[in-house]
Protein backbone atom coordinates (compact mmCIF):
# COMPACT_ATOMS: atom_id res chain seq x y z
CA UNK A 1 0.00 0.00 0.00
CA UNK A 2 1.49 3.35 -0.91
CA UNK A 3 2.61 5.58 1.91
CA UNK A 4 2.81 9.33 1.81
CA UNK A 5 5.18 11.66 3.61
CA UNK A 6 4.76 15.38 4.04
CA UNK A 7 8.19 17.00 4.09
CA UNK A 8 7.89 20.11 6.21
CA UNK A 9 10.52 22.83 6.61
CA UNK A 10 10.27 25.00 9.73
CA UNK A 11 12.24 27.68 11.48
CA UNK A 12 13.36 25.01 13.95
CA UNK A 13 14.17 21.94 11.92
CA UNK A 14 12.53 19.63 9.39
CA UNK A 15 9.50 17.50 10.22
CA UNK A 16 8.08 14.49 8.40
CA UNK A 17 4.39 13.61 8.65
CA UNK A 18 3.46 10.12 7.50
CA UNK A 19 0.22 8.45 6.52
CA UNK A 20 -1.09 5.68 4.30
CA UNK A 21 -3.02 6.23 1.08
CA UNK A 22 -6.19 7.05 3.02
CA UNK A 23 -4.44 10.16 4.39
CA UNK A 24 -6.68 10.14 7.44
CA UNK A 25 -4.27 9.53 10.31
CA UNK A 26 -0.88 11.19 10.43
CA UNK A 27 2.18 10.78 12.62
CA UNK A 28 4.60 13.64 13.24
CA UNK A 29 8.32 12.89 13.24
CA UNK A 30 10.90 15.55 14.09
CA UNK A 31 12.52 17.93 14.46
CA UNK A 32 15.31 16.78 12.17
CA UNK A 33 18.47 18.59 11.01
CA UNK A 34 19.57 19.57 14.54
CA UNK A 35 16.73 22.12 14.69
CA UNK A 36 18.48 24.30 12.12
CA UNK A 37 16.21 26.78 10.34
CA UNK A 38 15.09 24.77 7.30
CA UNK A 39 13.73 26.62 4.28
CA UNK A 40 12.80 23.74 1.97
CA UNK A 41 12.61 19.94 2.10
CA UNK A 42 12.18 17.82 -1.01
CA UNK A 43 12.01 14.18 -1.98
CA UNK A 44 14.21 13.33 -4.96
CA UNK A 45 12.93 10.86 -7.59
CA UNK A 46 14.94 8.08 -5.90
CA UNK A 47 13.32 8.77 -2.51
CA UNK A 48 16.30 10.59 -1.00
CA UNK A 49 15.23 13.51 1.19
CA UNK A 50 17.14 16.79 1.01
CA UNK A 51 16.69 19.83 3.27
CA UNK A 52 17.97 23.33 2.45
CA UNK A 53 18.97 25.13 5.60
CA UNK A 54 20.95 27.97 7.05
CA UNK A 55 22.12 28.52 10.56
CA UNK A 56 23.05 31.92 12.02
CA UNK A 57 26.16 30.37 13.52
CA UNK A 58 27.40 27.94 10.90
CA UNK A 59 26.02 29.23 7.57
CA UNK A 60 24.35 27.27 4.77
CA UNK A 61 24.06 23.52 4.38
CA UNK A 62 22.01 20.95 2.55
CA UNK A 63 21.03 18.01 4.75
CA UNK A 64 20.44 14.60 3.17
CA UNK A 65 18.72 11.42 4.35
CA UNK A 66 18.75 8.21 2.32
CA UNK A 67 16.73 6.21 4.86
CA UNK A 68 13.50 8.14 4.99
CA UNK A 69 14.63 10.57 7.67
CA UNK A 70 16.12 8.14 10.21
CA UNK A 71 19.65 9.48 9.76
CA UNK A 72 21.02 12.63 8.15
CA UNK A 73 24.27 13.96 6.77
CA UNK A 74 24.97 17.54 5.82
CA UNK A 75 27.26 19.30 3.38
CA UNK A 76 28.21 22.81 2.45
CA UNK A 77 31.21 21.76 0.36
CA UNK A 78 31.33 24.17 -2.55
CA UNK A 79 28.24 26.00 -1.29
CA UNK A 80 30.18 29.24 -0.99
CA UNK A 81 30.62 32.50 -2.81
CA UNK A 82 33.95 33.45 -4.39
CA UNK A 83 36.42 34.78 -1.79
CA UNK A 84 35.61 38.39 -0.96
CA UNK A 85 31.99 38.20 -2.18
CA UNK A 86 29.14 38.58 0.33
CA UNK A 87 28.97 35.30 2.30
CA UNK A 88 26.16 32.85 1.60
CA UNK A 89 23.80 32.98 4.55
CA UNK A 90 21.41 30.18 3.88
CA UNK A 91 20.24 27.52 1.45
CA UNK A 92 16.70 28.35 0.39
CA UNK A 93 15.31 26.10 -2.30
CA UNK A 94 15.92 22.73 -3.91
CA UNK A 95 14.95 20.84 -7.04
CA UNK A 96 15.96 17.35 -8.15
CA UNK A 97 15.68 15.86 -11.61
CA UNK A 98 17.63 14.41 -14.53
CA UNK A 99 20.19 13.05 -12.03
CA UNK A 100 21.08 16.49 -10.73
CA UNK A 101 20.28 18.46 -7.58
CA UNK A 102 19.87 22.25 -7.67
CA UNK A 103 20.02 24.61 -4.71
CA UNK A 104 19.07 28.29 -4.49
CA UNK A 105 20.68 30.42 -1.81
CA UNK A 106 20.71 33.81 -0.09
CA UNK A 107 22.09 36.17 -1.34
CA UNK A 108 20.50 35.11 -4.60
CA UNK A 109 22.56 32.46 -6.31
CA UNK A 110 22.27 28.97 -7.72
CA UNK A 111 24.34 25.84 -7.16
CA UNK A 112 24.16 22.34 -8.61
CA UNK A 113 25.31 18.96 -7.40
CA UNK A 114 25.91 15.86 -9.50
CA UNK A 115 26.73 13.63 -6.52
CA UNK A 116 23.49 13.80 -4.56
CA UNK A 117 24.38 16.86 -2.51
CA UNK A 118 27.85 15.87 -1.28
CA UNK A 119 29.59 18.63 -3.24
CA UNK A 120 28.26 21.74 -4.94
CA UNK A 121 29.25 23.79 -7.97
CA UNK A 122 28.33 27.46 -8.37
CA UNK A 123 26.20 28.29 -11.42
CA UNK A 124 28.17 31.42 -12.25
CA UNK A 125 26.18 32.28 -15.35
CA UNK A 126 23.28 33.61 -13.29
CA UNK A 127 25.57 36.14 -11.59
CA UNK A 128 26.64 37.39 -15.03
CA UNK A 129 23.11 38.49 -15.98
CA UNK A 130 23.21 42.15 -16.95
CA UNK A 131 20.64 43.05 -14.28
CA UNK A 132 22.62 41.51 -11.38
CA UNK A 133 23.74 44.84 -9.89
CA UNK A 134 20.14 46.00 -9.61
CA UNK A 135 18.78 43.03 -7.64
CA UNK A 136 17.47 44.19 -4.26
CA UNK A 137 16.49 42.23 -1.17
CA UNK A 138 12.83 42.04 -0.20
CA UNK A 139 11.62 41.65 3.38
CA UNK A 140 12.79 38.04 3.34
CA UNK A 141 16.23 38.94 1.97
CA UNK A 142 17.70 38.63 -1.54
CA UNK A 143 16.71 35.02 -2.00
CA UNK A 144 16.47 32.51 -4.82
CA UNK A 145 13.38 30.72 -3.55
CA UNK A 146 12.01 28.64 -6.42
CA UNK A 147 13.66 26.35 -8.96
CA UNK A 148 11.50 24.73 -11.64
CA UNK A 149 12.95 22.05 -13.90
CA UNK A 150 11.76 21.18 -17.38
CA UNK A 151 10.33 17.65 -17.27
CA UNK A 152 12.20 16.37 -20.34
CA UNK A 153 14.94 18.89 -21.18
CA UNK A 154 17.67 18.90 -18.50
CA UNK A 155 19.11 22.15 -19.83
CA UNK A 156 15.99 24.22 -19.16
CA UNK A 157 15.56 25.69 -15.67
CA UNK A 158 13.45 28.53 -14.32
CA UNK A 159 14.35 30.32 -11.09
CA UNK A 160 12.48 32.93 -9.06
CA UNK A 161 14.33 35.61 -7.13
CA UNK A 162 13.02 38.19 -4.66
CA UNK A 163 13.38 40.89 -5.69
CA UNK A 164 14.62 40.39 -9.23
CA UNK A 165 11.98 38.28 -10.98
CA UNK A 166 11.91 35.09 -13.02
CA UNK A 167 14.91 33.96 -15.08
CA UNK A 168 15.25 31.06 -17.51
CA UNK A 169 18.20 29.15 -18.89
CA UNK A 170 18.08 26.92 -21.95
CA UNK A 171 21.73 25.86 -21.76
CA UNK A 172 22.04 24.29 -18.34
CA UNK A 173 22.81 27.54 -16.53
CA UNK A 174 25.49 29.11 -18.73
CA UNK A 175 23.27 31.98 -19.86
CA UNK A 176 20.01 33.33 -18.46
CA UNK A 177 17.13 35.40 -19.81
CA UNK A 178 14.80 37.55 -17.70
CA UNK A 179 11.17 36.47 -18.12
CA UNK A 180 8.98 39.09 -16.50
CA UNK A 181 7.09 40.76 -19.35
CA UNK A 182 3.61 41.70 -18.21
CA UNK A 183 4.33 41.41 -14.49
CA UNK A 184 3.53 44.57 -12.54
CA UNK A 185 5.62 46.37 -9.92
CA UNK A 186 3.12 48.45 -7.91
CA UNK A 187 5.97 49.75 -5.75
CA UNK A 188 7.66 51.54 -8.68
CA UNK A 189 6.84 55.00 -10.10
CA UNK A 190 3.83 54.89 -12.43
CA UNK A 191 5.82 55.04 -15.66
CA UNK A 192 8.20 52.25 -14.54
CA UNK A 193 5.74 49.60 -13.43
CA UNK A 194 6.67 46.99 -16.06
CA UNK A 195 10.49 46.79 -15.98
CA UNK A 196 12.52 43.96 -17.50
CA UNK A 197 13.62 42.83 -14.03
CA UNK A 198 13.00 43.81 -10.42
CA UNK A 199 9.65 42.07 -10.01
CA UNK A 200 8.84 40.68 -6.59
CA UNK A 201 7.93 37.12 -7.53
CA UNK A 202 6.78 35.04 -4.56
CA UNK A 203 6.10 31.65 -6.12
CA UNK A 204 6.10 29.82 -9.46
CA UNK A 205 4.65 26.43 -10.38
CA UNK A 206 4.64 24.53 -13.67
CA UNK A 207 1.40 22.99 -14.93
CA UNK A 208 1.57 19.20 -15.31
CA UNK A 209 2.13 18.04 -18.87
CA UNK A 210 2.45 21.62 -20.12
CA UNK A 211 6.02 22.80 -19.56
CA UNK A 212 5.29 26.14 -21.17
CA UNK A 213 2.50 26.92 -18.71
CA UNK A 214 3.75 28.50 -15.51
CA UNK A 215 1.66 30.05 -12.77
CA UNK A 216 3.10 32.89 -10.69
CA UNK A 217 1.99 34.39 -7.40
CA UNK A 218 3.63 37.79 -7.19
CA UNK A 219 3.75 40.46 -4.52
CA UNK A 220 1.65 42.43 -7.01
CA UNK A 221 -0.88 40.07 -8.53
CA UNK A 222 -1.40 36.57 -9.85
CA UNK A 223 -0.22 35.59 -13.32
CA UNK A 224 -0.13 32.80 -15.89
CA UNK A 225 2.28 32.33 -18.78
CA UNK A 226 1.64 29.92 -21.63
CA UNK A 227 4.98 30.52 -23.33
CA UNK A 228 7.50 29.50 -20.70
CA UNK A 229 7.44 32.85 -18.93
CA UNK A 230 8.17 35.11 -21.91
CA UNK A 231 4.80 36.81 -21.46
CA UNK A 232 2.57 36.86 -18.41
CA UNK A 233 -1.16 37.53 -18.21
CA UNK A 234 -2.90 38.73 -15.06
CA UNK A 235 -5.35 36.18 -13.66
CA UNK A 236 -6.08 37.97 -10.41
CA UNK A 237 -9.72 38.92 -11.15
CA UNK A 238 -11.99 37.11 -8.72
CA UNK A 239 -9.38 36.71 -5.99
CA UNK A 240 -9.83 38.40 -2.60
CA UNK A 241 -6.41 40.03 -2.83
CA UNK A 242 -3.55 40.56 -5.26
CA UNK A 243 -1.10 39.57 -2.52
CA UNK A 244 0.00 36.13 -1.42
CA UNK A 245 3.06 33.95 -1.29
CA UNK A 246 2.65 30.35 -2.52
CA UNK A 247 1.19 28.73 -5.62
CA UNK A 248 0.75 25.00 -6.22
CA UNK A 249 -0.19 23.16 -9.39
CA UNK A 250 -2.55 20.21 -9.54
CA UNK A 251 -0.64 16.95 -10.19
CA UNK A 252 -2.58 16.07 -13.38
CA UNK A 253 -4.85 18.91 -14.50
CA UNK A 254 -2.96 21.85 -16.05
CA UNK A 255 -6.05 24.05 -15.72
CA UNK A 256 -6.16 23.70 -11.96
CA UNK A 257 -4.04 25.80 -9.59
CA UNK A 258 -4.12 26.53 -5.86
CA UNK A 259 -3.31 29.73 -3.93
CA UNK A 260 -3.40 31.00 -0.37
CA UNK A 261 -4.00 34.77 -0.80
CA UNK A 262 -3.31 37.08 2.15
CA UNK A 263 -5.14 40.31 2.86
CA UNK A 264 -2.50 42.64 1.42
CA UNK A 265 1.12 43.67 1.72
CA UNK A 266 0.46 46.60 4.06
CA UNK A 267 -2.52 45.23 6.01
CA UNK A 268 -0.82 42.61 8.18
CA UNK A 269 -0.37 39.84 5.63
CA UNK A 270 -2.83 37.39 7.14
CA UNK A 271 -5.89 35.55 5.84
CA UNK A 272 -8.45 37.96 4.30
CA UNK A 273 -10.98 38.99 6.99
CA UNK A 274 -9.08 36.58 9.30
CA UNK A 275 -11.02 33.70 7.67
CA UNK A 276 -8.79 31.01 6.19
CA UNK A 277 -9.24 29.70 2.66
CA UNK A 278 -7.30 28.04 -0.12
CA UNK A 279 -8.40 29.37 -3.49
CA UNK A 280 -8.55 27.20 -6.57
CA UNK A 281 -9.13 27.79 -10.26
CA UNK A 282 -10.37 24.98 -12.50
CA UNK A 283 -9.95 27.02 -15.69
CA UNK A 284 -6.35 28.26 -15.60
CA UNK A 285 -7.21 31.39 -13.69
CA UNK A 286 -10.37 32.64 -15.47
CA UNK A 287 -12.48 32.04 -12.38
CA UNK A 288 -11.67 31.29 -8.74
CA UNK A 289 -13.43 29.67 -5.85
CA UNK A 290 -12.55 29.29 -2.19
CA UNK A 291 -12.23 26.05 -0.27
CA UNK A 292 -12.70 26.78 3.42
CA UNK A 293 -14.65 23.92 5.01
CA UNK A 294 -12.61 22.74 7.96
CA UNK A 295 -10.33 25.80 7.96
CA UNK A 296 -10.70 28.37 10.77
CA UNK A 297 -13.33 30.97 9.88
CA UNK A 298 -12.52 33.46 12.60
CA UNK A 299 -9.35 34.87 14.17
CA UNK A 300 -7.08 33.35 11.49
CA UNK A 301 -4.24 35.85 11.70
CA UNK A 302 -1.63 33.57 10.15
CA UNK A 303 0.27 33.75 6.91
CA UNK A 304 1.35 31.04 4.48
CA UNK A 305 4.89 31.43 3.20
CA UNK A 306 6.35 31.03 -0.30
CA UNK A 307 6.94 27.29 -0.35
CA UNK A 308 4.26 26.20 2.13
CA UNK A 309 1.50 24.98 -0.23
CA UNK A 310 1.73 21.61 -1.98
CA UNK A 311 -0.24 18.90 -3.74
CA UNK A 312 0.27 15.15 -3.78
CA UNK A 313 -0.04 12.87 -6.85
CA UNK A 314 -2.67 10.52 -5.39
CA UNK A 315 -6.30 10.29 -6.59
CA UNK A 316 -8.08 12.42 -5.62
CA UNK A 317 -5.17 14.80 -5.18
CA UNK A 318 -4.23 15.93 -1.68
CA UNK A 319 -3.54 19.58 -0.97
CA UNK A 320 -1.47 20.74 2.01
CA UNK A 321 -0.97 24.16 3.60
CA UNK A 322 1.53 25.03 6.33
CA UNK A 323 1.05 28.24 8.28
CA UNK A 324 3.30 30.77 9.93
CA UNK A 325 1.60 29.75 13.17
CA UNK A 326 2.80 26.17 12.87
CA UNK A 327 -0.42 24.45 11.80
CA UNK A 328 -0.49 22.03 8.92
CA UNK A 329 -3.83 21.67 7.12
CA UNK A 330 -4.56 18.80 4.75
CA UNK A 331 -7.25 18.19 2.17
CA UNK A 332 -7.69 14.74 0.63
CA UNK A 333 -10.44 15.85 -1.76
CA UNK A 334 -8.59 18.31 -3.99
CA UNK A 335 -9.03 21.30 -1.70
CA UNK A 336 -12.76 21.09 -0.95
CA UNK A 337 -12.55 20.17 2.75
CA UNK A 338 -9.71 20.45 5.20
CA UNK A 339 -8.46 19.03 8.50
CA UNK A 340 -5.65 20.19 10.76
CA UNK A 341 -3.09 17.37 10.89
CA UNK A 342 -0.44 19.10 13.04
CA UNK A 343 -0.48 22.13 15.26
CA UNK A 344 2.07 23.92 17.46
CA UNK A 345 4.93 23.26 15.05
CA UNK A 346 7.45 26.08 14.60
CA UNK A 347 6.75 28.56 11.80
CA UNK A 348 6.34 26.47 8.65
CA UNK A 349 8.48 27.60 5.73
CA UNK A 350 7.76 24.83 3.23
CA UNK A 351 5.69 21.75 2.48
CA UNK A 352 6.37 19.09 -0.16
CA UNK A 353 5.00 15.58 -0.65
CA UNK A 354 6.76 12.26 -1.22
CA UNK A 355 4.83 9.11 -2.15
CA UNK A 356 6.40 5.69 -1.71
CA UNK A 357 4.85 2.84 -3.69
CA UNK B 1 60.47 29.81 11.37
CA UNK B 2 60.00 27.08 13.96
CA UNK B 3 57.10 24.65 13.84
CA UNK B 4 53.97 25.93 15.58
CA UNK B 5 53.33 24.64 19.06
CA UNK B 6 50.39 22.68 20.35
CA UNK B 7 47.26 24.62 21.30
CA UNK B 8 44.19 23.46 23.17
CA UNK B 9 40.84 24.02 21.48
CA UNK B 10 37.29 23.87 22.82
CA UNK B 11 34.65 23.45 20.11
CA UNK B 12 31.05 24.75 20.39
CA UNK B 13 28.51 22.26 21.72
CA UNK B 14 26.20 22.90 18.76
CA UNK B 15 28.99 22.18 16.27
CA UNK B 16 30.11 18.80 17.57
CA UNK B 17 26.95 16.82 16.60
CA UNK B 18 27.49 17.90 12.99
CA UNK B 19 30.78 15.99 12.91
CA UNK B 20 30.06 12.70 14.66
CA UNK B 21 33.63 11.81 15.70
CA UNK B 22 34.67 15.32 16.75
CA UNK B 23 35.41 15.85 20.49
CA UNK B 24 34.59 18.98 22.47
CA UNK B 25 38.24 19.35 23.49
CA UNK B 26 41.25 18.68 21.34
CA UNK B 27 44.87 19.56 20.89
CA UNK B 28 46.55 20.37 17.60
CA UNK B 29 49.49 22.35 16.24
CA UNK B 30 48.71 25.87 14.97
CA UNK B 31 50.54 29.20 14.96
CA UNK B 32 47.46 31.32 14.21
CA UNK B 33 43.68 31.07 14.25
CA UNK B 34 43.75 30.61 10.45
CA UNK B 35 46.12 27.65 10.84
CA UNK B 36 43.89 26.27 13.56
CA UNK B 37 40.92 26.41 11.16
CA UNK B 38 42.98 24.60 8.51
CA UNK B 39 43.85 21.93 11.08
CA UNK B 40 40.19 21.45 11.94
CA UNK B 41 39.27 21.29 8.24
CA UNK B 42 41.93 18.64 7.66
CA UNK B 43 40.49 16.42 10.40
CA UNK B 44 36.82 17.13 9.75
CA UNK B 45 36.18 18.29 6.17
CA UNK B 46 33.51 20.99 6.15
CA UNK B 47 34.22 22.28 9.65
CA UNK B 48 36.05 25.40 8.47
CA UNK B 49 33.03 26.45 6.39
CA UNK B 50 30.89 26.22 9.54
CA UNK B 51 33.22 28.56 11.43
CA UNK B 52 34.54 30.90 8.72
CA UNK B 53 32.89 32.63 5.77
CA UNK B 54 34.09 33.61 2.31
CA UNK B 55 35.38 37.06 3.37
CA UNK B 56 37.47 35.16 4.65
CA UNK B 57 36.72 35.82 8.32
CA UNK B 58 35.41 34.11 11.40
CA UNK B 59 31.62 33.92 10.93
CA UNK B 60 29.63 36.82 12.33
CA UNK B 61 27.95 34.78 15.05
CA UNK B 62 30.97 32.70 16.00
CA UNK B 63 33.38 34.00 18.62
CA UNK B 64 36.98 32.83 18.96
CA UNK B 65 38.62 33.77 22.25
CA UNK B 66 42.37 33.56 22.80
CA UNK B 67 43.80 34.62 26.18
CA UNK B 68 40.49 36.21 27.06
CA UNK B 69 40.23 38.37 23.94
CA UNK B 70 38.17 38.00 20.75
CA UNK B 71 40.48 36.82 18.01
CA UNK B 72 40.51 37.09 14.21
CA UNK B 73 41.94 34.71 11.64
CA UNK B 74 45.33 36.45 11.74
CA UNK B 75 45.59 36.37 15.54
CA UNK B 76 48.81 34.50 16.45
CA UNK B 77 48.66 31.53 18.83
CA UNK B 78 51.45 30.96 21.33
CA UNK B 79 52.41 27.37 22.18
CA UNK B 80 50.09 26.06 24.86
CA UNK B 81 47.37 28.64 24.14
CA UNK B 82 43.79 27.88 25.13
CA UNK B 83 41.37 28.68 22.30
CA UNK B 84 37.64 28.86 22.95
CA UNK B 85 35.35 28.70 19.91
CA UNK B 86 31.86 29.73 20.98
CA UNK B 87 28.50 30.31 19.39
CA UNK B 88 27.25 33.85 19.95
CA UNK B 89 23.97 34.61 21.66
CA UNK B 90 21.75 34.74 18.59
CA UNK B 91 18.61 33.04 17.47
CA UNK B 92 14.96 33.04 18.38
Amino acid sequence: MPGISLLVGTRKGAFILRSDEARQDWTVDGPHCQTWPVNHVIGAPDGTIHAAAGNEWFGPAVWTSTDGGKSWTHSSKGLSAPEGAPPIKSAWSLAAGHGRLWCGVEPAGLFRSDDGGETWEHVEGLQRHSSRESWLPGAGGLILHHIVLHPSDPNQVWVAISTAGVFHTADGGRTWEARNRGVRCDYMPEDQRYPETGQCVHGIAMAPGMPNRIYQQNHCGMYRSDDGGRNWESIEAGLPSTFGFPVAAHPRDPERVYLAPLNGDSKGRYMPDARAAVWCSHDAGSTWRDGREGLPQRDAFFNVLRQALATDPLTPAGVYMGTGGGELYASRDEGETWTCVARHLPTITSVETLVSR
Amino acid sequence: MSDPGEVHVRLPAALVPLFPDAPRLLTLRAGSVAELMSGLEERWPGMRACLCDETPAVRRHINVFVAGRRAKLDTPLAPGADVYILTAVSGG
